[in-house]
């Protein structure tokens, strides 16, 4: 492997959707600044790198490797051990890495179950019922594919972290920002913030950066956004809309409440919180109004998927990590 | 061993009401089953449902969230947030594979000893019922599959 003196940078997909690499990609032309300050080693969207380039590298070679997507299967978590000895620094990139994101919430299901809507499902074509097979013996030999796990972890859960970045994805302006201080670190200009730090994104809530109007915030209903003309001025929570910015990390600028849509939660739990779900219960809870139990009762049937609801981007990582489902078959 | 199976439960009590009706219990000598460890709070309001995920997580087959009456809260409403909270946590958790009856809400007063220690002997039958939670303990560089389901430490059986 040719090498030009410059500090080495790589970037993985794990279980993921791509939407990390074309965020990177939309910084533009801050690109041309990872290209002149980095070599790229290891890129498989953007490049050509086997597995074993990486291997033959010098443990810690790698200076900064952005992560990106959960651990879901044996290939996954074998190139996170790979990626974590080679790296000096490995970032978490993106949800999945951080906190499962959507791939995590298969973690609510059976693995039979997520088999099945893969390869036996209405809109599935597949009248030999073919599955797909760990190994397979054909005349050149042996032939593996990687095992799936039953429950999917996020990045820190298999291998240390040195730094985390949210998102899904990360906003472009906040990858711009991050590449802008390496760059600085590398030429003496600036310092690395603490390991275990979350970078590129607020160290608040999305309600911070929230231009509405709060008020007294109680509600006689739940609501969903399209059944509703949403004020564009008053906080969405008060309309009713289950936002979860209340419990969000900042970091994008409440890029979805000023386009008049709630916030779902993209860039995880705010700094210190232990289980997102929970606060979000805390916090819709408060904003009811009612004392009634059965009025509750119907008020809360206003949200009719409560885990999803709480859980979208951060089931893996909540306390429970695991819907019984997912490990119970097990 | 469903037959010796002796729950652990978790139970948050209220300074002002459920936590003196567990005192008072205890000094009128009101026998409860010892399935539950009491944690005191201020207030139920100040329950985080994190605690009852926490608790889950760690071990506990059930938890018991008490709080004074509804009215009577001594700071004015908060024990209906905690109502409200609880709720909206009991259809979470129910999918999540937790079935609703391992978290209860029970109001006692202050003067109510007798009444929460029969409340917690119920609870504790109805885990009993329900079985072991059993939630997996996960762990760091194995945490895709649940660890080997842990045994409850041997109880002492007298016959």
């Amino acid at each position: 492997m040719s090498t030009n003196g410059k500090p080495k940078f790589a970037m993985y997909w794990a279980a993921s959707c791509g939407g990390c690499e074309i965020a990177v990609l939309n910084i533009h032309e801050k690109i041309l600044d990872v290209d002149a300050n980095f070599e790229v080693v290891f890129w498989p969207v953007a490049m050509d790198a086997k597995y074993k380039d990486v291997e033959a590298m010098e443990d810690g070679s790698i200076l900064l490797t952005l992560f990106n997507g959960g651990i879901r299967n044996d290939e996954n978590e074998e190139i996170a051990h790979l990626l974590r000895r080679k790296s000096k620094i490995l970032v978490a990139f993106g949800s999945c890495a951080n906190e499962g994101c959507i791939p995590g919430l298969a973690n609510f299901s059976r693995p039979s179950d997520i088999f099945d809507a893969a390869y036996a499902s209405i809109t599935t074509d597949n009248p030999e019922g073919i599955r797909p097979q760990p190994s397979y013996a054909v005349p050149e030999g042996e032939i593996h594919i990687p095992k799936f796990y039953p429950v999917l972890r996020t990045l820190d859960q298999v291998v240390p972290v040195d730094y985390y970045m949210p998102g899904c994805p990360p906003e472009s302006h906040q990858i711009a920002a991050v590449i802008d201080l390496v760059v600085q670190v590398l030429q003496g200009k600036a310092t690395l913030p603490p390991p275990g730090s979350t970078i590129g994104a607020g160290g608040s809530t999305v309600c911070d950066d929230c231009p509405r109007t709060r008020n007294v915030k109680t509600i006689k209903k739940f609501v969903r956004i399209q059944d509703i003309v949403v004020d564009p001025n008053l906080c969405l929570l008060e309309q009713g809309v289950p936002c979860n910015g209340i419990a969000t990390r900042s970091g994008c600028n409440a890029l979805c409440p000023k386009a008049g849509a709630q916030c779902i939660g993209c860039y995880g739990p705010a700094e210190g919180v232990l289980d997102y779900g929970a606060r979000l219960i805390t916090a819709f809870g408060s904003v009811i109004d009612s004392k009634d139990p059965e009025e509750i009762e119907r008020i809360l049937d206003g949200i009719p998927d409560p885990a999803g609801q709480f859980y979208r981007f951060n089931l893996a990582a909540s306390l429970l990590r695991a819907g019984k489902a997912s490990w119970e078959s097990n | 061993m469903t037959d010796n199976f002796e729950p652990i439960i978790i139970g948050f009590t209220c300074n002002w009401c459920s936590y003196r009706a567990a005192d008072l219990a205890g000094t009128a000598r009101v026998k409860y089953p010892p399935n539950i460890r009491l944690i005191r709070l201020m207030c139920s309001g100040r329950l985080d449902p994190t605690f009852v995920l926490k608790a889950f997580a760690g071990g506990a087959d059930g938890v018991l969230i008490t709080g004074c009456h509804p009215g009577e809260c001594h700071y004015l409403e908060q024990n209906y947030k905690a109502m409200r909270r609880f709720y909206l946590l009991r259809r979470t958790l129910a999918q999540m594979g937790i079935e609703p009856g391992r978290v209860k809400l029970v109001w006692a007063s202050a003067a109510e000893g007798v009444r929460l220690a029969e409340e917690i002997k119920k609870f504790v039958e109805e885990i009993k019922a329900l079985g072991p939670l059993n939630w997996p303990k996960w762990q760091a560089g194995n945490g895709h599959f649940p660890l080997e389901k842990e045994q409850p430490a041997e109880m002492e059986v007298e016959s």
